[in-house]
């Protein structure tokens, strides 16, 4: 049954997948990273600067820039969302068999990817539905099982208020096995040694309210951190939008 | 008309010229992802090319607007091979009342399978996939303790590539983005049609930056048919 969250913990849609996007981009060591489609595709507004991170996209581009003006937009520069993106000084384009043994081969430093289940054994489920048409998979199984770092970027129930982290995933998997991380609105979770460990939770919720939206047997990490979410909102982009 | 490079056998033609290549029931494999990179000008010609039915289409996607997407509606397409179908409602509901058959394909899988297909290889093992529903019914193998699939190379009949610009030899570069499936297209069919923007002499494409070399290419058109010929 949905557990009915109290109003203090409630944020819009939006706060909820920019906060996702921000601390995801906090998990982002130097290197190329990939971000999929949906909230992953918000972690660039978020990068530490300081950070040497270069972007690949699927379709054949390593080092993508920020989307254009809307009048400067060129059909032949889009990434994987078919949005247009820009060019950068040291950008590269190439084939999509090159593209994707960058990704297979174990090039890619680490990916972002959305999740609709992740399981406590590290299984990820994110691109099909049980008794819904299933014909689109893209480059998402390709992704997960060639890069360095998986982490994935969800929020922590359904919009029917289902738990997404769950004990075995219900739903089609993408990769077993496959997640390093995940990052939702009330916790980051890392997976090591075999194991789901609880990283970090925000100060504003508590360790029995998350066990109970949290059907995936997990430990809390001895070095458990705390963050305090509402400290946070102000940096959101779709918090300064709506002023 | 058409003519004949002065230095390869690449063929330059018209759109109308190019289409009547392919037949019915042929394979022909389409580059492009999302809009980009779709070879606009042969698809509105095989649109009025009635023998181009009952196609097998290799293609990332058919994505509403592009010549591929009027080709389906036209009920000129069996059968699709790509990895998103999602994005076009037309596409999902021909396919629930079964006016089109999908195979679905990770992008990585399809990408390499056209360009092993290009090269002469005709299948591969491959982790990704492995433990999901697109691996059932295939063979599956452990390298290195991972286990793998086993997935079966692509060629077709007909490759329709969408290109930047062509020299009078053939040789071929793409532009920006559009590049993704073409080079590995242009590889693995029996006749390779590019379309490009514009047509330069030889010496002009730098020798280190052709992407398809001419072997790879049969025919060049020209969006607009503004080429007039090559050996002249």
């Amino acid at each position: 049954m949905p557990v009915a969250l109290p109003e203090s913990l409630r944020l819009t849609k939006a706060q909820v997948r920019h906060y996702i996007a921000w601390r995801c981009a906090r998990e982002l060591q130097d290197g190329v990273v990939n971000l999929g489609i949906g909230i992953p595709i918000l972690v660039a507004d978020y990068f530490d600067p300081s950070r040497r991170i270069a972007l690949h996209s699927e379709n054949g581009i390593l080092g993508v820039g920020p989307s254009p003006s809307p009048d400067a937009a060129d059909p032949d520069l889009i990434n994987a969302s078919k949005l247009p993106v820009t060019e950068l000084p040291y950008t590269s384009y190439f084939d999509s068999a090159l593209s994707f043994a960058m990704m297979r081969g174990g090039h890619l430093d680490a990916t972002v990817v959305g999740g609709l289940q992740v399981a406590e054994n590290g299984d990820l489920a994110s691109w099909a539905v049980p008794g819904e048409d299933v014909l689109g998979v893209g480059g998402v199984m390709d992704l997960v099982v060639g890069a360095r770092r998986v982490i994935v970027a969800m929020t922590h129930l359904s919009e029917d208020g289902e738990p997404k982290l769950v004990s075995r995933c219900t739903y089609p998997l993408t990769a077993p096995g496959c997640v390093d991380t995940v990052v939702t609105e009330f916790a980051v979770f890392k997976f090591r040694e075999g194991r789901m460990w609880l990283t970090e939770l925000i100060e504003e919720m508590d360790l029995d309210l998350l066990r109970r939206i949290t059907p995936a047997s997990f430990s809390v990490a001895p070095d458990l951190q705390r963050r305090g979410r509402a400290g946070v909102l102000p940096l959101l982009k779709c918090y300064r939008q709506q002023g | 008309m058409a003519v004949t490079s002065r230095w390869t056998k690449v063929q330059f033609v018209t759109a109308e010229e190019a289409a009547r290549v392919v037949r019915r029931g042929q394979r022909v494999m389409v580059s492009g992802f999302g809009a980009s990179g779709i070879p606009e000008a042969v698809l509105a010609a095989l649109a009025d090319w009635p023998e181009a039915t009952d196609l097998t289409v290799f293609s990332n996607n058919i994505t509403a607007g592009t010549g591929l997407e009027r080709l389906f509606e036209l009920g000129r397409i069996r059968k699709v091979i790509g990895t998103y179908f999602t994005s076009n409602p037309k596409v999902v509901r021909a396919w629930r009342e079964g006016r089109i058959e999908i195979e679905l394909m990770c992008q990585g899988t399809f990408a390499e399978a056209l360009r092993l297909g290009g090269a002469g290889i005709p299948a591969f093992y491959t982790p990704t996939g492995a433990g999901t529903p697109l691996a059932e019914g295939k063979e599956t193998r452990v390298f290195d303790g991972r286990p793998c699939v086993l997935e079966r190379s692509l060629t077709a009949d007909v490759a329709l590539v969408r290109a930047h610009r062509a020299d009078e030899a053939g040789n071929v570069v793409y532009r920006k983005a559009a590049r993704q499936f073409g080079p590995l297209m242009a590889t693995a069919a029996k006749v390779t049609i590019v379309e490009v923007d514009e047509v330069v002499p030889v010496g002009v494409l730098d020798p280190e930056a052709i992407v398809t070399p001419f072997v790879f290419v049969d025919m060049i058109v020209v969006r607009g048919d503004r080429y007039a010929g090559g050996s002249t």
